[in-house]
């Protein structure tokens, strides 16, 4: 405990709340505002300007945006991820709740490590999952190999791979774990009182889970699907490595080869910007669902939306 | 506490066994590329022949992927330190202190997280061409400036988010009992805050860590001319399926487990 000094400029940087204020917060929000929000922000500035003789000019327009709705082009590609998205998050959604209920009801021991085990492979190499089912599904591949041994099929299925029922797997077994880690959040807060009450009042199984469970998970399932949703929107690697002529129709491969080969970042940027709408558009309208349905965390032990938002890779 | 007894039901055994055959679904997949790693032929196809480690010896020898494996080495740790020395005052910022326009700085920081890493990755491209830094500046001290940002920039928001978490929870009279005692705010800091979100601050950085040496959305937009390891795989997938993919894929699956289970033990311990 060191004796009180003469005051120095930090201590008076101290005494002064605003000033210290400011100055914990220069670091991160200076890094925030260069690095993310300028960065967004020009996305939007370039999807305004003008590509001249494949130079990018400073100039104002809407061309691409004309051009982006004013063929069939563009709205179909959006419509397409659109409905691969919505595939892969139906699937994930319909996997994900049953084991997520499993893990949060009916396993007793090594809990933790069971969630764990399904949470790891979010964190293990994102290309290896893409990539594994390359070798499921190509035309050596594994499920080929075992029909024909089976005797099943006498030509290997080409089909399989590079379609887009090859990317909506993949996607779904990408994002699965995703899906599941708001739901099991939510289903694990959900105080056991409650499910024992709805028993003791001779409700049937599934009426204690239609009306107990199913509601309070219902801020779960909203935050999963969207993360499923947005997610599989934007992937660009698995339709490429997988989608075959497919892969062309999906709305992130756009933007790819448009920053890309294509090199007409303003209209690419312009594609982005759509993107980047309906994803917060979306957030939007979860959240709206959210409080409409009136999850505001009034009901004895709902979640913490917070930690339900922050489920993403984060948590 | 248990609930009154009833007749025993069908539908926990049917729970049982959908929620193992997602695991399979989840794990299959993962299985099969580890599997093929020690697969006795260049020719990945059934059936099986178990029993080399070739692919390894291979992957040993291969100089782009070494090359790779230490600019992503490089690229994760400088992740990790940029990271931290933003978001563990980001997190701070957002806990204890009121200023204009917090919320939207709370969007903001979330954003990398929501989006898809493509938008992320094409805003960066933009800013750093627009700033004309070159994508292979700063190589070959660092694979290059923009994407060691880009990284620091996508990833700060899992730090945050992190130690955040963890400040919510803490106890707030432990603080004020050491002010009481005439603790200065450092000491304070130093002796009572820092000691009980360590765990959380060196599990961020282990998370961070690890997304980032599998990050390759936002990379792949931003790398110079020296590849990172997913990007060096991504080109030899690209190529077709050779079984020194899947020996890289087994190494980089199993430091990841173990970068897991030790920051799971950090978290763990701190409930």
């Amino acid at each position: 405990m060191s004796l009180p000094a003469a005051p120095t400029l930090l201590d008076r940087i101290r005494a002064r709340p605003r000033i210290r204020t400011a100055v914990a917060a220069a670091l991160p929000v200076g890094f925030v505002t260069a690095l993310l929000f300028v960065p967004y922000v020009l996305l939007l500035v370039h999807s305004f300007w003008r590509l001249r003789g494949g130079v990018i000019t400073h100039e104002w327009t809407l061309d691409n945006y004309r051009r982006l709705f004013g063929t069939s082009l563009y709205p179909d590609t959006i419509l397409f991820s659109a409905g691969v998205a919505l595939r892969v998050t139906l699937c994930s959604l319909l996997l994900a709740y049953p084991l997520a209920y499993l893990l949060a009801f009916k396993v007793r021991r090594h809990k933790q490590l069971m969630y764990m085990a399904v949470i790891i492979p979010l964190w293990v190499s994102y290309l290896v999952r893409a990539y594994a089912w390359k070798i499921i599904l190509g035309q050596s591949g594994i499920l080929n190999g075992l029909l024909q041994s089976a005797g099943l099929v006498d030509q290997p299925l080409t089909f399989l791979l590079y379609s887009r029922w090859a990317v909506i797997l993949a996607l779904t077994h990408i994002y699965t774990p995703f899906t599941l880690m708001p739901i099991y959040a939510v289903l694990e807060a959900i105080p056991p009182a409650l499910k024992e009450a709805s028993a003791d009042l001779y409700a049937s199984r599934w009426q204690t889970f239609r009306r107990i469970v199913l509601p309070l998970s219902i801020p779960g399932v909203l935050a999963g699907c969207t993360f499923a949703f947005v997610l599989s929107m934007g992937d660009f690697l698995a339709p490429q490595l997988l989608g075959g002529n497919d892969s062309a129709l999906m709305v992130s491969n756009l933007v790819w080869s448009l920053f890309g080969v294509a090199y007409n970042w303003p209209l690419g940027a312009a594609v982005s910007v759509v993107v980047l709408l309906l994803t917060v558009f979306l957030l939007w309208l979860a959240n709206r669902v959210e409080t409409a349905m009136n999850y505001g965390g009034e009901v004895a032990g709902a979640p913490d939306r917070r930690a339900v938002s922050v489920g993403g890779r984060g948590v | 506490m248990t609930a009154p007894a009833r007749p025993a039901d069908r539908i926990t055994p049917a729970l049982w066994l959908t929620g193992g055959l997602v695991f399979a679904f989840i794990y299959l997949p993962l299985a099969v590329v580890i599997v093929y790693a020690f697969h006795d032929s260049p020719i990945i196809a059934w059936p099986l022949r178990l029993g080399t480690l070739h692919w390894f010896a291979d992957l040993a020898r291969d100089r782009g992927m070494l090359e790779a494996a230490l600019a992503s080495l490089k690229l994760a740790l400088l992740a990790v330190v940029l990271a931290l020395i933003l978001g563990v005052p980001g997190a701070f910022l957002l806990d204890r202190y009121q200023f204009p326009g917090k919320t939207a700085f709370r969007r903001l920081v979330l954003l990398p997280l929501i989006l898809p890493g493509i938008i992320t990755g094409v805003s960066l491209l933009t800013f750093f061409s627009f700033i004309g830094l070159g994508l292979s500046s700063g190589f070959p001290l660092v694979p290059g400036w923009p994407v060691v940002l880009g990284h620091a920039a996508a990833l700060t928001s899992v730090v945050i988010t992190q130690v955040f978490a963890r400040l919510q929870r803490l106890d707030r009279a432990q603080e004020e009992a050491s002010q009481d005692l005439y603790a200065n705010e450092w000491q304070t800091f130093r002796y009572i805050t820092f000691p009980s979100i360590r765990t959380a601050v060196l599990g961020a950085g282990l998370l961070v860590f690890t997304l980032s040496l599998d990050e390759i959305a936002v990379t792949f937009f931003l790398i110079g001319r020296q590849n990172t390891l997913p990007l060096q795989i991504w080109g030899l997938l690209r190529r077709g399926i050779t079984p020194e993919v899947n020996a890289a894929a087994t190494v980089i699956f199993a430091l990841s487990v173990a970068v897991i289970v030790v920051w799971a033990r950090l978290v763990r311990d701190e409930r």
